[in-house]
């Protein structure tokens, strides 16, 4: 696990905000400034940062990647702790940096990996004071890379478990793709929206003692943003949230109820 | 019905059954192919698919959640280090198992190509005068397109695994690689058998299993040749491995004078004790079976005092790229042990209904990753774009092949000898980098998303070309109104700016 190596608790940490933060959804890094904060850490965000080039590789353009790959590393490897709110993005910075990087880079990354956390566990391991409070009943979507490549499951779990009031339904296939994938998206639009569509039903079948889950919960804004977008356009009622704007919402100054758009109610 | 002796009981009236796949699914391999997205969509679109797909999902749920168990995650790390040791010294063990296996009194015969395959197997069924070949599930002969040129020589050629007889009857080929017949539910089944029949028939399960055992059981009397592939040659003794449920390998390598046996050069093992690891794991990973209902075991053909067994037997071992995969640094997709695992894992695959859309003969995460480096046909260098890279493939995989990764870099590998019309893509995302890289590109590039989706709206962009609009079939586009928020939010929260602009944003507790 990612930042496993690191003794001594962190009291400054840079913020991995992501490209999609900047582009199409800036509340989940929004919040996690608050959850951080709130857990008395000292956040910085480098204003440096943009991409950490997943896109680009994982499209088949290597050599623009690792440009971006490198960049990203000199941007944070100044830091003793990176957190990061995309559990994919943190996941490329964790297994493919080094294993697509060569020289002096693949230390560096190496080194630098085993600083950066994904914001759920970071939550998890470091910042256990939080007092969270949220009466609502929501289901977990396990994001591929930050369940497969990081091998996280339990934290949000037990982070989810922190807050009073909130009740976890799982759903049975919480593990599944939700077919975003990058490029993939665009390159098999039909396949991408019914891979969508199989976690749509499965959410709609999704209880917990008589309870149906309000909001979609994850670690990984693109999927949830595919998710919601692929219920839009199908006019269903889909609610999604990032686990930070969640937590932040459960906070003692947040609304303690999730609203129903959380992107533009819980960030700001 | 009177047949000559040497005529299919099998297959009589199997020109009563309609075909119903669609052409990218027959069971000779397409050579002039549509575009990969335009098949997959149309995959997608039909119910049959969304049936097969639901059966594959509930599999996978009740399988893959959770992990490795023990005792297999331990058979699961000894199997890796098998696999890994035989492909460090191919060619060390093909030369051990050829020598066992000529002593035993079989014949070995090495293939350079898929067509040096099938002309060895035509040659030794020539010289056997076979007219009738019986064959157990082999996915070899599905890649040297066997049954082909058998019947371009007059042979018949009787598929006798269940599965593969279904697909055979409609003219499909396997869908999944140790699950042939998963794209389709019993009704189709049914309606399949009683085509073939001219009848009504019960269409029960077991009913219809029995008609086809009914049916098979006289080829296997008639049938003057054998095929089969090979799980597993072991080195040390010559022994060839073959695991079925329906004990029709036992039938196929029996009763028939001649056994060819057909394996690629990968299905080699050290020895005979690796077994132990090697099928209980690959029933596991397959089936969720403890141990496959029957194992064969060959080694050699029959001998002076025995009672049964072939006169001969032939083991042909194809190469088709392989040795040059293994010195390459894809080698570990070599060590696949055919479990089919990762088909049954992959969302992909399911949302297809199976592996017939990838038009290879290998489908699914192995075959998008296999299928490009055997280099069987020129639209097979884009299998590895048709995945989403979740990963389960290779959470899965019992032999650890990390097949999420291998896609990964075949794609890159594409891209970089992609031909001119693919340049301005690669001129893009280098554009892209460039400008990422610095504080003001990224900025730039930013703005601009804000200010599009300021003065043209979304519905608007659905329709101008571009990426957007692939987006937008299915889906509403992001609002990228958001472009630009979180930065300005930061600044906002910032009590006074100072310093040079790439100073941190800092929000205290
Ligand atoms: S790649 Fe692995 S999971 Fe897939 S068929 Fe081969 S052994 Fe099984």
């Amino acid at each position: 696990m990612s930042g496993a190596g690191e003794d001594a608790a962190p009291r400054t940490v840079a913020l991995f905000a992501s490209c999609a933060a900047d582009l199409a959804a800036p509340g989940p890094a929004l919040a996690a400034l608050r959850v951080l904060a709130a857990a008395g850490l000292r956040v910085e965000v480098p204003e440096a940062q943009t991409c950490c080039g997943q896109v680009g590789l994982n499209s088949g353009h290597r050599e623009p990647a690792k440009r971006l790959m490198r960049r990203w590393i000199e941007v944070f490897e100044p830091y003793d702790a990176v957190v990061g709110v995309s559990g994919s993005c943190v996941a490329t910075v964790f297994h493919q940096f080094a294993r697509v990087l060569d020289g002096e880079w693949r230390g560096r990354a190496e080194r630098v990996a085993a600083r950066t956390w994904e914001f759920t566990r970071f939550v998890h391991d470091r910042a256990d004071g939080l007092d969270l409070e949220l009466d609502t009943c929501v289901t977990w979507h396990d994001s591929c890379h930050m369940l497969r490549s990081l091998g996280e499951k339990s934290a949000p779990r037990q982070v989810l478990g922190r807050v009073r009031g909130l009740t976890l339904a799982e759903a049975a296939d919480n593990e599944v793709c939700c077919g975003f994938g990058g490029t993939f998206a665009l390159k098999y639009p039909e396949l991408s929206c019914a891979m969508a569509d199989g976690k749509l039903d499965d959410f709609a079948a999704t209880r917990s003692g008589g309870r149906t889950p309000e909001q979609v919960v994850s670690a990984d804004a693109t999927c949830l943003l595919h998710l919601s977008l692929r219920a839009q356009a199908r006019g269903l009622p889909l609610r999604t949230v990032h686990i930070a704007e969640l937590l932040a919402a459960a906070l003692p100054g947040g609304p303690r109820s999730l609203p129903a758009d959380a992107r533009d109610g819980a960030a700001t | 019905m009177s047949r000559a002796p040497h005529e299919s009981a099998a297959l009589t009236g199997r020109e009563r059954v309609p075909l119903t796949r669609p052409g990218w699914a027959a069971g000779e391999r397409q050579e002039h192919r549509r575009p990969l997205p335009l098949v997959a969509a149309e995959a997608v679109a039909r119910p049959e698919a969304r049936r097969s797909g639901a059966r594959l999902a509930d599999r996978s749920r009740d399988w893959h959640r959770g992990g490795w168990p023990e005792p297999m995650a331990g058979l699961r790390e000894r199997a890796a280090a098998i696999r890994r040791e035989t492909l460090a010294d191919l060619e060390g063990y093909l030369a051990a198992l050829t020598e066992r296996i000529t002593e035993h009194g079989g014949t070995v015969h090495r293939a350079a190509t898929a067509a040096d395959a099938a002309a060895a197997v035509r040659r030794i069924a020539a010289g056997a005068g076979a007219r009738l070949v019986v064959k157990s599930k082999s996915m070899v002969t599905e890649e040297i397109e066997l049954n082909r040129a058998l019947e371009a020589d007059g042979v018949e050629v009787v598929e006798t695994d269940l599965g593969e007889y279904i697909v055979q009857l409609g003219d499909e080929r396997p869908s999944h690689i140790i699950a042939p017949a998963v794209h389709l539910g019993r009704e189709d089944v049914a309606d399949r058998f009683e085509a073939l029949a001219g009848r009504r028939l019960d269409r029960d399960a077991a009913a219809l299993a029995s008609f086809a055992r009914g049916r098979l059981r006289e080829d296997f009397r008639r049938a003057d040749m054998g095929v089969t592939g090979v799980n597993f040659a072991v080195a040390e003794t010559g022994t060839l491995v073959t695991v079925t449920n329906e004990g029709n390998a036992r039938m196929v390598t029996s009763q028939p004078r001649v056994h060819v046996a057909v394996m690629t050069l990968e299905k080699v093992i050290p020895r005979m004790a690796d077994l132990g690891t090697l099928i209980p794991l690959l029933s596991y990973a397959g089936t969720r079976q403890p141990v496959t209902v029957y194992q064969s075991m060959v080694t050699g053909p029959r001998r002076e005092g025995e009672t049964d067994g072939p006169e001969e037997l032939h083991v042909v071992i194809l190469d088709n790229g392989r040795s040059r995969i293994a010195r390459g640094k894809y080698a570990e997709v070599l060590a696949c042990i055919r479990c089919g695992a990762c088909q049954t894992a992959c969302p992909v695959f399911r949302t297809l209904g199976g592996g017939h859309a990838y038009g290879a003969t290998y489908g699914g995460p192995i075959g998008a990753v296999l299928s490009p480096l055997l280099g069987e046909h020129p639209a097979d260098a884009g299998l590895p774009f048709l995945s989403s890279l979740c990963g389960a493939c290779g959470d899965v995989c019992p032999v650890k092949i990390p097949l999420p990764d291998m896609l990964v870099d075949l794609r890159a590998d594409h891209a970089e000898r992609a031909a001119p019309a693919a340049l301005a893509a690669r001129a893009g995302w280098r554009a892209w980098a460039a400008a990422w890289s610095s504080g003001r590109g990224y900025a730039l590039s930013v703005a601009a998303a804000r200010l599009g989706s300021r003065l043209l709206p979304r519905r608007l962009l659905a329709a101008l070309p571009g990426p957007q609009r692939r987006w937008a079939r299915g889906r509403t586009l992001p609002d990228l109104r958001e472009a630009g928020r979180f930065r300005r939010t930061l600044r906002a929260l910032r009590p006074r700016r100072e310093g040079p602009a790439d100073r941190p944003e800092e929000v205290g507790p």
